[in-house]
């Protein structure tokens, strides 16, 4: 199990990395935490011509919380992210979902935005990027863009280059299992998670056949209440569910109602419904249907809970 | 002696070298080897058309490609089957690469030598095997009844069927037993595939002194001994001319014994032929792939008993499924059908096995080998008959057991060894009642009740087991005092992490006299010692221990001896304490050890002044007799041999507490109780963590792992990823009790330990299960997802 | 044609090591074979088992879902690097002490993996201590005494410090 031989590309600046990516377009892969491609690399499952390791793009790796939000870099990784109190203070569903992400020391290498670019149905946080309604900040070379102003992780612009930089809504960005909307020769430098509500709160729950595994069936959960304490918004997004992460709005099933006398178990029949689980080994798909319904109910409550609190 | 050392949980003196980086393991060792990687079959089942190497040619670093018509008289063989057995009429075994034919996805197919393995690889990846494929034959059921053969030669995939029947006391045969018994159950129970998976793959590497036309071979092996015989009978070397040693091996568990692997017997032939040092280091989906999986088997069987759970007929019938080879013989599904009865006396018993072929990868032991499927249906069997007569579990075992004073008790049956199934000692009521008193057994059902009442489930489950421990033929030891007053033990089987180093050293300095410290070990290295058989069947504490001990008692005499001369005393009125010859109260009157080591070599040359002592004109005792005399040798030095009348009988009994989420069907361990009797204990430090080990695999095979194949003969599962190894976060904390009743058939007192944490594991499990939610439980492992449909398929 | 290398500088257990390697090579591979530090060992290649578990810059990272020339310029910790001069590190120690491993193939990796654990918190609870492992596995122990391990390990470290 060792890798299959490719052309290795360090670059030292954004732009020599959109330079390289531009040039090889679909034979060049991007590099940043490796835990989930070189995995597929050892086994040569992947070959890519062009790696183009993107680990030296120091610029990449902040952490931002603004008010608004909360801007993850692309190299930020996994471990960082959980322990930045200001994240966790802007958007506390990412510490929730990222301790449920592998294993401490994945999450030491492994980077926030190279998940969501790696678009596993199954994994954590392309479920709270779609939840939060985030989005995924692409740059490449060409075009007439430039940067959206007012965003502080984003790539220089290079002189004498051009330079497209778009934001792809969380939405648009999940396009099928393991595929994104970020093409060759694109860069995902930084992806954007939205604050948290006042007087809401999230949850994350999830079943792992091992912990730290990839989950059977997992579920995002945000609620925000009224200033009476009503629900008056309430959804949730699957992992494991469909080919993408599975959002479902539950406002209606929960009722404008307080958490007390939430129609929790109608909202969870209605995320079932919407599931569309596949039978795997470890688990089938009526059973893993089952499981989101379980899911969704304990995670509605707990963000409920959390909305209270907060 | 000052310190006492047998039976101390003495530090392991393996563990500074292991913990610094400073272990040897296969992959650690030739640096500067080429590497070997190999080309396996991607198919279950295909008749190999063309092999097709020309664009692997031009990869830079590669150095040679071998296929089948490229082996050499013996070596293009089929490999050895290295248990014969007369009920096994259609033994198969593969070629070391294969010849026409794949029989399961990763049969090797071309060996590919090169640079590095890097570049191995590279070069795999561009060998084109043209493959015309066959319908695979998945599944035991399938095989049995498919018309597709796995060998054309061996009909309805059908590789053994062995019956052994104990008839009732009355002479009446079991079938008539059942027939007339008061209650009869029939039933049918399933196990599935698991693997030893060590941390550490195989691996094999071979040196060529094409100067002294010999051949040393490290292989990451559990019987290095017997590699060694059958690298040199494959390459036809000279036996003298061939050394096989196990460096530290990463974890065996079963796989590692058996032998040749192919590779074992390709890379010396690589390197012989290439006169270069080559290495193969396995990866771990080939480790998942072409090595070697267990367990898997479907039981039928019919009980016949009487109102107080007395089993009064057990007829088990067992299609065992053997994967595409039968390497090992049918050692498991015998074990199986041995082991069966356990600590019981069952009124009258007939079991008969099919051994199935399939297009998977073979079957050989793996930890437990076959105890865990027998546990499995003698402990549901218990439960089944407790259930029917609304009995406790325990009352219905209590009632079966064998008693302390029935021993030796004959099973009537035949063992893996080929000799009498009789039990040498233990205490099966009081290993229940310590058991019952560590889990808190009876006051149980009130703890359900409270769970019930908080909306908990829980259960308690229980398994009892007896295991064959410690079969012959034999191991041996060699013990040597050298002059520096330094104590040199070697053995011919293998260590792969159970402490062996430690615990052998433990019976030397006890049985020497000397101080721990003194004593090293060598295991598994046939420069040393060159005849052994190997480290499984929890065999190695009873037979290289024993042999050990009988070898330091040949030297101690010896020492007595040669001390006496020289002390002018009665040899009988000596001791050896802390490495002093001495004559027992009376301080003073002593002799170093180590002084004794240079008396016992009577020298021409000095080489030091210590052994200038021994030299010719240092003043002999005698000038009557030859300063060697007649019968004796020179040197402070003893070999001797344990070769036991039949294997010892460890047991013990387990017992665990499950919690079931209600909604999900997650299934928790919440306690984990083990009464252990291994004998007597040499470490029980080690014994400890051997039950901890041992118990992790069972839950790993009880609630996590599985081979998982489609009907294509495709290995599902085959990384860490998918086959679920359990890890810290899984295993539960495990209570251990022991109780010790020594075996009367060995010097030492001891059984084995190494596989018994294992053994009970599913059929505990399943009884917990079962207990929480009031389903049967009859197929093992489970996972929540099974729970789910079960509970499905009960409402 | 021959593989094109890079020229990488890491600095490891204290010492500047250069080598050569392709872009392919595994850090793993390149600690083992290019540097000779066998004592990080390769389980499984996929990132699951933890064996090969080395200290990046201090945190414990798997090197075998690394490339070597992607840490070019830093500082690796491996086991070799873990005790001062002759004598173990507390964890070494305390891994001997309760009979934390057995074939010792995994222990390299619990022991990098539970030093940068025990040098961030000190302290930890039990779960803390499974979690913390998590990610490592071992084929013979049963963990049990690898937690023991990890919280004697602790005290060590208090008593000493």
């Amino acid at each position: 199990m060792k890798p299959p031989p490719f052309d290795y590309h360090a670059p030292r600046s954004v732009a020599e990395a959109l330079d390289v990516l531009a040039a090889e377009g679909e034979r060049a892969k991007v590099l940043a935490g490796g835990q989930s491609l070189i995995p597929l690399l050892n086994m040569r499952l992947a070959a890519p011509g062009h790696l183009v390791d993107i680990n030296r793009l120091t610029e990449l790796a902040g952490v931002e919380a603004e008010p608004d939000g909360v801007r993850i870099g692309a190299l930020a990784r996994h471990a960082e992210v959980e322990r930045s109190e200001p994240a966790a203070a802007a958007q506390p569903l990412l510490r929730q979902a990222l301790r449920l992400v592998a294993h401490p020391v994945v999450r030491n290498r492994g980077t926030v935005v190279g998940s969501l670019v790696h678009a596993d149905p199954a994994a954590e946080l392309p479920a709270v990027l779609t939840l939060l309604g985030g989005s995924v900040r692409l740059a490449r070379r060409g075009g007439p863009g430039t940067p959206a102003a007012g965003v502080s992780v984003s790539p220089e612009v290079p002189a004498g280059g051009s330079l497209t930089v778009r934001d792809v809504p969380a939405g648009d960005f999940f396009t099928g299992p393991l595929e994104s909307a970020a093409g060759p020769g694109e860069l995902a430098v930084s992806a954007f998670f939205p604050a948290l509500p006042p007087r809401s709160g999230t949850a994350f729950r999830e079943v792992a056949r091992r912990h730290g595994d990839y989950a059977l069936a997992g579920v995002a959960a945000l609620v925000v209440l009224d200033d009476d304490l009503r629900i008056t918004s309430a959804a949730v997004a699957c992992v494991s569910a469909g080919p993408v992460p599975l959002l479902v709005e539950v406002t209606g099933e929960c009722g404008h109602r307080p958490p007390a006398s939430a129609g929790w178990a109608g909202a969870a029949r209605a995320v079932q419904d919407r599931a569309e689980p596949e039978d795997d080994i470890h688990a089938t798909a009526g059973y893993r249907r089952h499981l989101v319904g379980v899911l969704a109910e304990r995670a509605l409550r707990d963000a409920a809970r959390e909305a209270l609190n907060g | 002696m000052t310190t006492k050392l047998f039976g101390e949980p003495v530090r392991r003196r393996e563990d500074p070298r292991l913990l610094t980086g400073r272990g040897r393991y296969l992959d650690d060792l030739g640096r500067d080897a080429l590497a070997a990687a190999f080309v396996r079959s991607p198919h279950a089942h295909a008749v190999i058309r063309d092999i097709d190497v020309s664009a692997a040619l031009d990869v830079d670093g590669l150095v040679a490609i071998y296929t089948w018509e490229d082996l050499p008289d013996r070596l293009a063989e089929p490999l050895p089957l290295l248990i014969p057995h007369p009920a096994l009429t259609h033994g198969r075994t593969a070629y070391p690469l294969a010849r026409d034919r794949v029989r399961h996805v990763g049969e090797p197919v071309v060996m590919v030598v090169a640079r590095d393995r890097y570049v191995a690889e590279d070069a795999c990846a561009l060998i084109r095997v043209d493959y015309e494929l066959l319908k695979p034959v998945v599944g035991v059921e399938e095989a049995a009844q498919s018309a597709q053969l796995v060998h054309d030669d061996v009909p309805g995939n059908v590789g053994a069927h062995m019956v052994q029947e104990v008839p009732s006391a009355g002479g009446l045969d079991v079938r008539e037993v059942i027939e007339d018994a008061p209650h009869t159950l029939a039933f049918r129970l399933d196990i599935e595939r698991s693997a030893s998976t060590p941390l550490e793959g195989r691996g094999v590497y071979a040196r060529w002194d094409a100067d002294d036309s010999s051949l040393r071979v490290y292989s990451s092996t559990q019987t290095s001994t017997s590699v060694r015989m059958a690298v040199a009978a494959k390459l036809g070397l000279p036996l003298p001319k061939v050394e096989v040693i196990a460096p530290d091996v990463g974890g065996g568990f079963g796989v590692k014994i058996v032998h040749p692997w192919p590779e074992e017997v390709l890379l010396p032939w690589a390197a012989m032929l290439l006169d270069r040092e080559v290495k193969w280091t396995e990866d771990r989906r080939e480790h998942f792939v072409s090595s070697a999986h267990e367990r898997a088997q479907v039981q039928f069987v019919r009980v016949g008993f009487d109102d107080d759970g007395r089993v009064l007929g057990l007829e088990v019938s067992i299609l065992h499924d053997h994967g595409a080879y039968t390497p090992y013989g049918i050692i498991v599904p015998i074990i199986t059908s041995t082991q069966l009865p356990g600590p019981y006396k069952i009124g009258s018993y007939r079991v008969e096995f099919s051994s199935v072929y399939t297009n998977t990868v073979q079957v050989t032991p793996y930890r437990g080998a076959g105890r865990p499927q027998a546990v499995f249906c003698m402990e549901r069997t218990m439960d089944r008959i407790a259930d029917h007569l609304g009995l406790d579990r325990t009352a219905v075992r209590a009632v079966n057991f064998i008693q302390p004073e029935e021993f030796p008790y004959d099973q009537g049956l035949i063992f893996q060894d080929g000799r009498p199934l009789i039990y040498d000692s233990g205490d099966y009521p009081e290993s229940l009642r310590m058991l019952k008193e560590l889990i808190g057994w009876d006051s149980f059902p009130a703890e359900k009740e409270r769970a019930a009442a908080e909306g908990r489930r829980i259960g308690i489950g229980i398994g009892c087991y007896v295991e064959g421990t410690g079969v012959g033929p034999y191991e041996g030891g060699h013990v040597q005092v050298t002059s520096d007053g330094r104590v040199h033990v070697s053995t011919g089987l293998t260590s792969q992490g159970q402490g062996h180093e430690t615990a052998f050293a433990q019976i030397a300095a006890a049985e020497l006299g000397v101080p721990l410290e003194r004593v090293s070990v060598v295991t598994g290295d046939t420069r040393r010692f060159g005849y052994a058989v190997g480290t499984f069947a929890s065999r190695a504490a009873v037979m290289s221990g024993n042999a050990i001990a009988l070898a330091c008692r040949k030297v101690r005499e010896k020492a007595l001896r040669i001390a006496a001369d020289a002390l002018e005393a009665d040899p009988r009125d000596l001791e050896i304490t802390d490495g002093m010859v001495h004559v027992a109260g009376t301080p003073g009157a002593a002799i170093p050890l180590a002084t004794v080591a240079v008396l016992s070599n009577p020298l021409r040359y000095a080489f030091d002044e210590e052994a200038a002592r021994a030299t010719q004109f240092a003043g002999a005792s005698s000038f009557d007799k030859p300063p060697v005399p007649e019968g004796d040798e020179p040197g402070l030095e003893g070999r001797d041999y344990y070769s036991p009348i039949r294997s010892t009988f460890a047991s013990g009994m387990h017992a665990a507490i499950v919690e079931t989420d209600p909604l999900t069907a997650e299934i928790r361990i919440l306690r984990y109780a083990v009464v252990h009797d291994c004998g007597n204990l040499i470490n029980p430090m080690i014994v400890e963590g051997q039950i901890h080990g041992g118990v992790a695999q069972g839950v790993g095979g009880a609630l996590y792992e599985r081979m998982v194949y489609d009907g294509h003969g495709q290995l599902l599962n085959a990384s860490f990823m998918d086959f679920l190894m359990p890890y810290a976060t899984e295993v539960p904390h495990v209570e251990t009790a022991h109780l010790q009743t020594p075996s009367p058939l060995n010097p030492l007192g001891i059984k084995g330990a190494g596989e018994a944490g294992v053994i009970p594991v599913s059929a505990v499990i399943a009884s917990a299960v079962e207990d929480a939610e009031g389903i049967a439980i009859d197929k093992m492992p489970i996972s929540p997802s099974e729970l789910f449909d079960l509970r499905r398929a009960a409402s | 044609m021959a593989e094109r290398t890079h020229d990488i500088t890491l600095v490891v257990n204290g010492t500047v090591r250069r080598a050569a390697v392709p872009g392919r090579r595994l850090l793993s591979d390149c600690l083992r074979h290019d540097l000779g530090l066998t004592g990080t060992h390769v389980g499984c290649e996929h990132g699951v088992c933890g064996c090969c578990t080395v200290l990046l810059d201090g945190e414990p990272v798997r090197s075998c879902l690394t490339f070597a020339v992607t840490v070019d310029g830093h500082e690796i910790t491996t086991v070799e690097g873990l005790a001062d001069g002759e004598r173990m590190s507390p964890v070494q120690r305390a891994f001997a002490e309760c009979h934390g491993l057995q074939c010792g193939f995994c222990t390299p990796g619990f022991l990098c993996t539970v030093t940068a654990m025990l040098r961030d918190n000190p302290v930890p609870t039990e779960e803390e201590v499974l979690e913390g492992i998590s990610g490592n596995l071992c084929r013979c122990t049963g963990y049990q005494n690898i937690v023991k391990a990890v919280h004697r390990a602790a005290e060590i470290m208090a008593e000493e410090s």
